[in-house]
């Protein structure tokens, strides 16, 4: 039996998918038509009973924000398409926006239509400008065959238009409130909660922001309906997830699987990412994003899904998984995770900009052997408090990585306080 | 948590229920039942933005810390401000502000005035786990007011706050990300190719030493170990009422003839009231305010003693600039009588004599040094002094002004009335301007002087006064984001009023950037009350019957507004238009 499954991507690739003709032969816009046809509420009663959680990292169910929303008194309702992929290791979204922007266009125009919005925005990252020409042609193509403009399929008052933002390249702008404050041309530091986005969000309107991997598993909810979808994941978390590999994988590639999937399997399973290229056996793997956690050897005989690895200390993230090689030392790692962070701070508030610096300054003392036990208690209050007390989910999610290391792996940590790590410490020639 | 009727919340802080407005955040509710959750970047007078993160305390629904400056009691199950988890965090937060800090507290304005060196004694931090990384970075003063110390900056942003919420100007901003991420001037501007109007109210809300006046102490000691320098003080309205601050006194507590003892310590040879030349600016502006009501000049016509408020309209309202009224303010008139009557009349020649301006305010420190501003063939005022300049000088040569016996002002031109010392609070020159007015149009003795519709701290106060035939209408205003909406108002046509009074700093200069530091809120009120007291305590309460006025006008200056006034005290403005 396979391992990989098309229930999303099943219109990606197969031809050249700017087309609607083609996108429509595929069952392109089935979702929306059955949509046009459907109650509002009940359209997101199918996206709750559909399990769909957010594919951006948080995995908040995506039916109740819509609910949410739909509650909040106030318009215009703006929709807004996460497109700034930053995770490391993570390229699911540029799947879609480069080979079917069209889905993506249409879980936008089902929001749309459930709020009642007349204005969209597509966030894509800086870094992926070669995107934005197929994206706008798709934009472009929707409109000549009636998807975007006015009075879409025909509907009176049903009136809609995306608009592209590009970014510039910073990690922060991919947090919700920080996005929003990019698109409105501020500078791109998270907004103060409350208020929620869903009440005062761009523009100071009602908001919803979901993650592009998240709007392209809209069409496919309303097109196959919720029952048949959740059927394909778990009890809990329904649907099938994009995971991305890379590091020392074997197949560096994205793949659709089953929500649930054994992590061992995606890990080795030939047909996934096939183990390491290195041969070498596999010491960690960094799930979701620098941000993300690391799961070793131990943690692997488990379903990938986001309840499971929830219990397990663990989480999902953006579904990226980095493999990683038993050649690399655990500090050195790490210390590139913190470097990242530094480089990504914004800078707003405390503990994630002078604990991301003191972070990176401990973990450089273990490589040098100058690590003591005591730091490692540091290091713990540390990361304690940018968990605990960050201002945005990227200084609370910084020491994650770290954490779960030291859950994991101290020894390592004392085998560096003992000079013991064979990869920072040469052995001295008699 | 629970809820009654009335949109009232009872929830459990630290064990202890309270009942508090639906709304209200965690710090307030925790203040009425006496726990006082620490902060750093909060201060009521600006909105909580929450990004210090000290103020942490637990809520028992919540895995999260949560941030009591911002957090309404209402989404939280029960508050604990005090578990160890709390301190900790808290704790660490701390420490890692201050390993980036230079920590060089004895050398520091701010020392034993700073919130950070009193909340690192309250968390009780005695050593720090992390590295110091505090690295110097160049000083900015580039201007003759304002001096920023970034290196002792924590990044907390009131100023950039206090510069855009309440003043409307903003003339700084953040820079830089992570660790380049500081505060200042768009692109590093400089200071005044900013829409920085040196009202210093940043400084008054810094919580540390980043943001200080640009200390001018040492030429004035130089000047007073001269001798061959004839040294004059003169000592604004609002300084009687904020120096207490320094030494002990109750806030808003009037203490001037302590402050003339101590300034004559100090070996100045004269000391005098500004009041004197408040009450010399009321003459000029009422009758320049009469001028234009009668022969179409352009109205409403706007004071101009406020040098930050002047800077405002130069630099984001230039076209508006023929509402201000010509009369320079009263430190500056105060110059330039001081340089040519008084110096006449003492017999000292001006080219010795040193003028020293003791102000509320760090904006007066660059009024005095506009090119313009040496009418009387010299620079009209040499220095300018801020309130806490003085108290330090006091300070400095042991002086504690509380020990002193009090003193009175030097004569001729040293007397002001209570007219003169109500120009200390916002709606005090509307005040003492309507006294005179009223008078000299009609001919008639008021009954009753105290104007209370124009008193009070309220953003916007308004009245209409009868003089005579004239229905007289007055607006007053303070801090430059209200006076910033009635600027909109008179550019669309809609200000229908004939006299408007503006101060650039909330409450008037009571509430000046050259004030005692205080974070207590109602300071601004206690120094407000203080000068109404100063006020009715004075046995004349209206300018042109001062007997210094009356005989400045017989001997030196003819008629208000003559030709010799003119040149003397009155001013023009320029098109310095700045984008924000």
């Amino acid at each position: 039996m396979t391992k990989t499954i098309e229930l999303i991507t099943g219109t990606v690739d197969k031809s050249y998918m700017h087309s609607i003709e083609d996108y429509k032969s595929h069952r392109g816009f089935n979702g929306l038509n059955n949509a046009v046809k459907m109650d509002k509420e009940d359209i997101i009663q199918e996206i709750i009973d559909a399990k769909l959680l957010g594919r951006g990292g948080a995995g908040f169910p995506t039916g109740i924000k819509w609910r949410h929303l739909y509650s909040v008194e106030g318009e215009p309702k703006y929709i807004v398409c996460n497109a700034d992929e930053g995770e490391p290791g993570t390229f699911k979204d540029r799947l879609f926006m480069k080979k079917d922007p069209l889905i993506v266009i249409e879980g936008m125009l089902i929001a749309a239509y459930v709020f009642g919005s007349k204005e969209g925005y597509i966030y894509i990252r800086g870094e992926y400008r070669g995107l934005f020409e197929g994206f706008e042609l798709a934009l472009k193509n929707a409109k000549e065959a009636g998807y975007l403009g006015e009075n879409i399929l025909g509907i009176e008052g049903f009136d809609f238009d995306i608009n592209i933002i590009s970014g510039a390249g910073a990690y922060v702008c991919g947090e919700n409130s920080t996005l929003l404050n990019s698109i409105e041309g501020q500078a791109g530091r998270p907004r103060v909660k409350p208020p929620r986005l869903a009440e005062v969000g761009l523009f100071g309107k009602p908001t919803l922001v979901n993650n592009v991997e998240t709007f392209a598993n809209i069409p496919i909810i309303l097109d196959r309906g919720a029952e048949y979808y959740r059927s394909v994941g778990t009890e809990e978390s329904g649907g099938s997830l994009i995971v991305c590999t890379s590091g020392h994988a074997k197949n560096r590639h994205y793949f659709e699987v089953p929500v649930g999937t054994n992590l061992k399997d995606i890990i080795y399973d030939e047909e996934l990412a096939g183990g390491t290229s290195t041969r070498k056996p596999v010491k960690f793997v960094h799930i979701g994003g620098q941000s993300g956690p690391l799961a070793f050897p131990e943690q692997f005989d488990i379903s990938f899904d986001h309840i499971s690895l929830r219990n397990a200390g663990l989480s999902i993230g953006t579904g990226a998984i980095v493999i990683v090689d038993e050649s690399v030392c655990l500090v050195d790692y790490l210390k590139k995770v913190f470097e990242f962070f530094i480089d990504e701070s914004c800078g707003k508030c405390n503990p994630c900009r002078e604990g991301n610096q003191q972070m990176y300054i401990l973990l450089d003392k273990f490589s040098k052997g100058e690590g003591t036990e005591k730091d490692i208690e540091t290091m713990k209050n540390l990361a304690e408090a940018m968990m605990q007390a960050s201002f945005c989910g990227l200084g609370q999610a910084a020491p994650t990585a770290l954490m779960s290391a030291l859950r994991h792996r101290e020894s390592e940590f004392l085998a560096h306080v003992d000079k013991e790590c064979s990869k920072c410490f040469k052995k001295e020639v008699m | 948590m629970s809820k009654d009727n009335k949109e009232n919340i009872t929830i459990k802080i630290d064990g202890i229920d309270v009942t508090v407005p639906s709304g209200t955040t965690i710090l307030e509710a925790a203040k009425k039942i006496g726990v006082h959750i620490p902060t750093l970047c909060n201060h009521p007078d600006l909105t909580a933005k929450s990004t210090c993160r000290i103020c942490v305390v637990e809520d028992t629904g919540s895995r999260r810390l949560k941030t009591a400056c911002n957090q309404p009691v209402d989404s939280c199950k029960e508050i604990i401000t005090n578990s160890k988890r709390v301190k900790e965090v808290r704790k660490t937060i701390l420490q890692l502000i201050l390993a980036n800090h230079p920590q060089d507290c004895l050398n520091c304005i701010r020392n034993q005035k700073c919130e950070l060196q009193e909340l690192t004694q309250k968390e009780n931090i005695m050593d720090n786990p992390f590295e110091r990384i505090y690295e110097p970075v160049p000083i900015k003063d580039d201007n003759p007011s304002l001096v920023r110390d970034n290196s002792k900056c924590i990044k907390c942003g009131r100023c950039v706050q206090a510069c855009e919420e309440i003043q409307a100007s903003k003339a700084i901003g953040f820079n830089g990300r992570s660790t380049n991420y500081s505060i200042g001037q768009a692109f590093d501007k400089a200071t005044d190719e900013s829409t920085c109007v040196l009202c210093g109210k940043c400084i008054t809300v810094c919580p540390v030493g980043a943001l200080r006046e640009k200390d001018d102490t040492e030429k004035v000691w130089d000047a007073l170990a001269n001798e061959n320098k004839f040294v004059v003080f003169q000592t604004a309205p609002s300084v009687r009422v904020g120096l207490g601050d320094e030494f002990g006194y109750s806030s808003g507590e009037i203490v001037t003839g302590h402050m003339v003892a101590g300034i004559r310590r100090l070996g100045a040879d004269k000391v005098i009231d500004t009041n004197f030349s408040a009450d010399l600016t009321i003459m000029e502006e009422g009758t320049e305010f009469l001028g234009r009501l009668t022969n179409g000049g352009t109205l409403p016509m706007i004071t101009s003693c406020s040098p930050g408020w002047i800077n405002f309209v130069e630099k984001n309202y230039p076209d508006l600039i023929d509402h201000l009224s010509t009369c320079k303010s009263p430190q500056q008139m105060f110059g330039a009588i001081t340089k040519t009557y008084y110096a006449e009349k003492l017999g000292v020649d001006p080219k010795d004599m040193f003028v020293v301006s003791v102000m509320p305010c760090i904006a007066k420190k660059y009024e005095s040094k506009r090119p313009e501003m040496d009418a009387s063939g010299y620079r009209d005022i040499d220095v300018v002094l801020t309130t806490r300049e003085l108290a330090r000088m006091f300070k400095e040569n042991g002086l504690d002004i509380s020990e002193l016996e009090p003193e009175d002002y030097d004569s001729i031109i040293g007397h002001g009335t209570g007219a003169g010392t109500i120009f200390g609070t916002s709606g005090g020159v509307m005040e003492a301007a309507l006294r005179t007015v009223y008078e000299v149009v009609t001919g008639e003795e008021l009954d009753n002087v105290d104007f209370e519709a124009v008193r009070g701290h309220d953003d916007f106060k308004e009245a209409e006064v009868q003089v005579g035939d004239i229905p007289v209408r007055v607006a007053i205003t303070s801090g430059l984001g209200n006076a910033k909406k009635l600027l909109e108002k008179i550019r669309k046509g809609e200000a229908d009023y004939h006299f408007i009074e503006v101060m650039a700093c909330p409450g008037g200069c009571v509430g000046g950037g050259g004030q005692p530091y205080t974070i207590k809120h109602d300071a601004r009120e206690d120094r407000m009350e203080g000068l109404y007291k100063d006020d009715k305590q004075h046995d004349i309460r209206k300018s042109h019957e001062n007997p210094e006025i009356k005989e400045i006008y017989e001997e030196f200056l003819g008629e208000p507004n003559s030709h010799k006034a003119h040149e003397l005290l009155h001013t023009h403005y320029r098109n310095r238009y700045t984008k924000a």
